[in-house]
């Protein structure tokens, strides 16, 4: 008799155990990405918040590194192997994913209606009809500076180009400090926080980036070969050696307090905040009167789509839902400080550092960097050369004038926009 | 390849010796290695070699000849980043062969001096950077030239030569030569071994004989034993060719994919991941990227048959 029991126990188990597994199976949700460095936020804070309050469904984080993401991606969806979730990284990238029907249209996605346009213009097809990515994050390029070092020396916080190097003059002659911690040895610190940093200040962000889109502008127009030629005078004011340092040697000087000013992206936020003995602020990109429009470069940086093979759309499209939501980028804000939620509702952070960045979106016209949309499509690739030439300009490999004819002739041989 | 294939050959000559038995074990013996060098090398090497021919035609794969081959060419542009590569390649191979094969000649003559004390130590700590990873080789060789955190400032202060420090991986002009010498660091290990072997292949009696008719020291060097090593010699030119226009790793190490300064590091190697891969923005060409592979083989297959045709047949050889 009792073994009877037992067994009807144990087979029930059986059954009920497997049924049970295979309801979790059907709605598991496995997300690709690159952020490895986010995986304890994910696993800590925005998947045990998603799954209170959604029970049927399970959320799997699954990241590879950077530089071998794209290529991994690609391989697995054309085996058919990829995660439901996919984190898109801006412009080209992912639009060649929706093109080959890896990824399914986002437009009518419950949500969606929370993104300006210019939030989903990095995860949309060029006429803006489709988007196929729900956008996650930006960052905002800026100076973040030693307030230690402001104060000893007695410099207030520079607004104008003039002020700025008058400050970094100030600076060296004290020699106690390295005015900026910058090196170009990497060549992507010199377009990325050089040229993309304080050019929309001189292209007018927007205005001028749409324009040279649009063939109406140049890069040998004096809008975008000034911030080159201000780019250049940057070289008097880096280290010694700066031609042979690297990223990582920039962000070292920095955090042990030997530089003042360091030409920044804001996701150096939450590493930065690590070195406890000095004290940060931050300044946005100056202006070339007083008086005149900032710019400020909002670069959009990470969305997340759906697997078009996926068999669990349904719930994909439920967690992109909440993605979405306001919800989501106030905890995935305040987990990463320096990744800013594109979301329209505003998001309360905590972190001092990365509200100040924010805080340019209101007095400042943001624009994304000039290279990615569009123009980086063909061979030679802009985006590419701007890098080699941005370190040439301030090398003094080449001059302002030269660099600005070099990448509008690359961009000559391939790109004929309509007119 | 099946094994039924490559038996059948085999079969038809069966009636003609009659009573030998099948000898399957060569077969088996044989199909291992046959199998894995096929999947990995030879069949790479064919589908790199089709794939130069193709490319994508209005979204589709298409036969397109040697248009892949004209644009690398007569394209301005690409024919300016192929030709600079190749300079670069040139320049990389010829520091090899003019610091690290004389260098490595030098080391195992050294070496092969019978009075020498601590020779063990000296041949295992030569060659040991060449069983380190190049990432670790890159990384440590970035640091000790960094002018930020680097010894060799510090070091050229203590002699007074301060002074004439400079960043050389961040100048284009220095910055391939730098990479080349780290390179020679690296693999002197290697002639170094080969030479050595040969000179210590060379019998006494040969020595002897030398120093009978008078020739000592130097003259010995230059008069026997370089002639007996030749042949080694010849082969570590043709191992560096190869290495060397094959080389990749070590610059993507320390100069990145773009191979800066302003692409004066950029070798072949570095030219081919860009394009086939792609790069940050730039998305992967594979038809591009095949065809400057097919060059590189190209390149690669002239210089060893040039080697093999040219100059092999003629080196002396002496039998003992």
């Amino acid at each position: 008799m009792t073994s009877r029991v037992l067994s009807g126990l144990l087979l029930a188990s059986t059954i009920l155990g497997s049924a049970a597994l295979a309801q979790a199976q059907d709605k598991t949700l496995t997300i690709e990405s690159w952020r490895n460095d986010d995986l304890s936020i994910w696993q800590e804070k925005l998947i045990p918040a998603f799954e209170a309050k959604h029970p049927g469904i399970k959320v799997v984080f699954s990241p590879t590194a950077p530089t071998e993401y794209n290529a991994a991606l690609n391989a697995k969806l054309d085996a058919g192997s990829a995660g439901d979730l996919i984190t898109c990284r801006p412009f080209d990238a992912s639009l060649e994913l929706y093109n080959k029907k890896h990824l399914i249209n986002l437009t009518d996605l419950p949500g969606m209606e929370n993104f300006s346009p210019v939030a989903k213009s990095a995860w949309s097809t060029d006429d803006g009809s489709a988007s196929f990515c729900v956008p996650m994050a930006s960052v905002i390029h800026g100076f973040i500076y030693n307030k230690d070092a402001f104060e000893k020396l007695g410099i207030s916080v520079p607004t104008t180009e003039a002020e700025f190097f008058a400050a970094l003059d100030k600076i060296k002659a004290d020699g106690t400090y390295i005015p900026l911690a910058m090196g170009t040895k990497d060549l992507w610190e010199a377009a990325t926080m050089g040229y993309q940093n304080i050019g929309p200040t001189y292209w007018k962000g927007e205005e001028g980036r749409i324009a040279l889109v649009k063939g109406e502008q140049k890069l040998t127009d004096e809008p975008w070969v000034e911030p080159y030629r201000v780019l250049a005078k940057w070289k008097d004011y880096l280290g010694d050696g700066f031609e042979a340092q690297t990223y990582p040697d920039s962000q070292n000087l920095f955090t042990l307090g030997r530089a003042a000013i360091f030409p920044a992206g804001s996701w150096e936020i939450s590493l930065f905040n690590q070195s406890k003995d000095i004290k940060l602020g931050a300044f946005a990109p100056p202006v070339k009167n007083a008086g005149d429009t900032c710019y400020i470069s909002d670069h959009n940086d990470i969305g997340m789509g759906i697997n078009a093979k996926s068999p669990n759309a349904d719930a994909a499209k439920t967690f992109l839902t909440w993605v979405a939501s306001p919800e989501f980028a106030d905890i995935y804000a305040n987990a990463l400080p320096g990744f800013f939620s594109l979301n329209s509702t505003p998001v309360k952070m905590a972190d001092p550092l990365a509200q100040e960045f924010v805080s340019w979106r209101e007095k400042c016209k943001p624009t994304i960097r000039s290279t990615y949309q569009i123009l980086s499509r063909g061979t030679p690739n802009l985006e590419n050369e701007t890098w080699t030439e941005s370190a040439n300009v301030i090398n003094g490999t080449d001059t302002p004038e030269v660099a600005a004819k070099k990448l509008q002739d690359g961009l000559d041989s391939w790109y004929k926009p309509a007119k | 390849m099946s094994e039924a294939a490559v038996s059948a050959p085999y079969a038809r000559t069966l009636p003609v010796a009659a009573k030998r038995p099948r000898r399957w074990h060569i077969v088996v013996f044989l199909l291992p290695a046959l199998i894995v060098y096929s999947a990995v090398m030879i069949l790479p090497l064919i589908e790199t070699l089709r794939l130069s021919l193709f490319n994508v035609v209005d979204g589709q794969p298409a036969f397109v000849g040697l248009a892949n081959f004209r644009v690398l060419f007569g394209d301005a542009r690409w024919a300016a980043d192929f030709w600079n590569a190749l300079r670069n390649n040139f320049i990389f191979f010829v520091i090899h062969m003019l610091v690290q094969n004389p260098i490595g000649v030098a080391l195992a003559a050294m070496l092969s001096i019978p009075k020498l004390r601590f020779a063990a130590f000296y041949r295992t700590a030569i060659f040991l950077p060449t069983l380190l990873s190049f990432v670790i080789v890159g990384f440590i060789w970035k640091l000790i030239l960094s002018p930020i955190w680097g010894v060799s400032p510090w070091l050229m202060d203590l002699v007074g030569l301060k002074s004439f420090f400079s960043p050389w991986l961040g100048k284009p002009g220095s910055a391939l030569i730098a990479v080349s010498l780290i390179s020679v660091w690296q693999y002197v290990g290697i002639p170094m071994m080969l030479i050595y072997a040969a000179l210590l292949s060379i019998p006494e009696e040969v020595i002897e004989a030398a120093e009978c008719d008078g020739i000592t020291g130097w003259g010995q060097f230059w008069k026997i034993k370089l002639p007996l090593i030749l042949p080694a010699i010849g082969i570590i030119s043709i191992l560096t060719f190869v290495g060397n226009f094959n080389a990749f790793d070590l610059i993507y190490t320390v100069q990145g994919a773009l191979a800066g300064p302003d692409k004066s590091t950029d070798v072949l190697g570095t030219l081919l991941y860009r394009t086939f891969f792609g790069f940050q923005l730039q998305l992967g060409d594979r038809s591009m990227g095949a065809t400057i592979a097919t060059v590189m083989f190209l390149i690669i297959l002239a210089g060893v048959s040039l080697y093999l045709f040219g100059i092999q047949r003629r080196i002396r050889r002496y039998q003992f």
